[in-house]
């Protein structure tokens, strides 16, 4: 059976996102990610606008979706409330740049010096 | 279907009230969760106690799993007889489906599907895949054979899984960590409702040869001394064939020595670039010949690697 590929798209390539658009793929209220905005945990691409802007509202980068996704994640599994999301997820954030560096540091480590 | 022990699964008494089921449960995410766990096996387990809380939370759901009555973890059961029309609205083929569908397949289970009725639209279920591939591929670019299980709802509170096996292509210029979304290949919308998205997550295998960071590659250069002293040239396996480098002479161990855009590609254009970590190695059993000359070479050099040690009784 000869089955047609599904093209894979990058993330990145996605037009900015509406908090309509992340509030459906997180499962997060809109006025919860409103809340993780304030908080800081949570970037607009136009985030010098003021939240109540009807005429142009705040809108995302695709990158987002997998912060939301965990925060989606989190309020479901452990009940957090917007506060304590916001705490968790800037949390995840730096354990993530540390993975990141630490896997960096790992990768200059020679491999042959514990060969012997 | 297999039977589950929700009940143990929480490590909880069948009367246990729904606090103490709360408390169980979220005793157990916190040592479970991927998100916050490092058990690498936390993942698993904790899909199943979020699978018993899910259900014993609700009083609804907790009641028709009661109902099934008890049976050994992993024994084959069905529901007995009228348990399909009492908690159900029927429809269930109990053969093809596990315990979790059941249940998330009953009232208000699949939160957004707002009960059994209606016609509105429903979204597919987004569903979250790691795809493991080898540097080669990230290289190259590659097709993915995916094959999953889903369960498939059919917005009458039937259930029954579905395979899902389709081929993804996987662009060249992924690394490490890297998501992608494939359109439409989530879970089936009902009413006209979207299909869902599956994410990929790019999880690049360990390489006997190369250690990846972003798009950048890493490889142990192994020198001789008198390479390493002299200056060579060596050639070098790079993902796009061997490539021939100029070690100077005067090089040291752990110097890096850059390849430019020998590593990955890049989403757009670019290349990352291949580091070659230079490693000075002895023979590990010199012959005669090859000791003899060393000697000669310690007898003759003047050359001091612990000038900057501070000197004493060292000696």
């Amino acid at each position: 059976m000869n089955i047609e590929p599904t093209e894979a798209q990058w993330l990145h390539d996605q037009a900015e996102i509406s908090i309509e658009e992340l509030a459906e793929l997180s499962g997060l209220p809109p006025e919860m990610l409103l809340e993780l905005v304030d908080y800081g945990a949570l970037t607009p691409v136009n985030a010098q606008l003021p939240a109540d802007t009807r005429s142009a509202p705040w809108s995302f980068t695709a990158d987002c979706i997998v912060a939301v996704r965990t925060a989606g994640r989190l309020r479901e599994d452990f009940d957090l409330d917007a506060n304590a999301l916001s705490v968790a997820l800037a949390l995840v954030e730096r354990i993530h740049g540390l993975e990141a560096q630490l896997q960096e540091l790992q990768t200059q480590f020679p491999r042959l010096r514990g060969k012997r | 279907m297999k039977y589950k022990d929700y009940y143990e699964i929480l490590g909880v008494k069948r009367d246990a009230s729904t606090d103490d089921i709360k408390k169980a449960y979220r005793k157990l995410a916190h040592k479970y969760h991927p998100d916050v766990s490092k058990d690498p096996k936390g993942e698993e387990q904790f899909k199943a106690v979020a699978e018993a809380y899910q259900t014993l939370k609700d009083p609804e759901k907790r009641t028709a799993y009661d109902n099934l009555g008890r049976h050994q973890p992993g024994e084959e059961f069905r529901p007995p007889p009228d348990w399909g029309q009492q908690f159900g609205e029927g429809g269930f083929s109990f053969d093809d489906i596990d315990l979790a569908d059941l249940f998330g397949s009953l009232g208000g289970g699949r939160s957004r599907a707002g009960g059994r009725r209606g016609n509105i639209p429903i979204p597919g279920q987004d569903y979250e895949v790691t795809a493991p591939i080898s540097i080669e591929d990230a290289y190259r670019g590659t097709e993915l054979d995916l094959n999953l299980s889903v369960p498939e709802y059919d917005g009458k509170g039937g259930v029954h899984r579905v395979p899902l096996v389709f081929k993804a292509r996987i662009p060249k210029g992924v690394t490490d960590g890297e998501r992608l979304r494939l359109p439409g290949k989530g879970g089936k919308g009902l009413n006209g409702g979207p299909n869902g998205n599956l994410y990929l997550t790019i999880a690049l295998q360990t390489h006997p040869l190369y250690r990846v960071t972003g798009h950048d590659l890493y490889l142990d250069l192994p020198v001789t001394p008198w390479e390493a002293a002299l200056g060579a040239s060596v050639d070098v396996p790079t993902l796009g064939g061997p490539v021939r480098l100029k070690v100077p002479a005067g090089t040291n161990t752990g110097q890096k020595l850059r390849l430019a855009k020998r590593g990955l590609p890049k989403r757009r254009e670019g290349e990352g670039d291949l580091f070659a970590i230079v490693q000075i190695v002895v023979p590990a059993s010199p012959t005669e010949r090859e000791k003899a000359l060393f000697m000669e070479l310690a007898n003759a050099s003047k050359f001091n690697p612990r000038a900057s040690f501070p000197t004493g009784d060292g000696k």
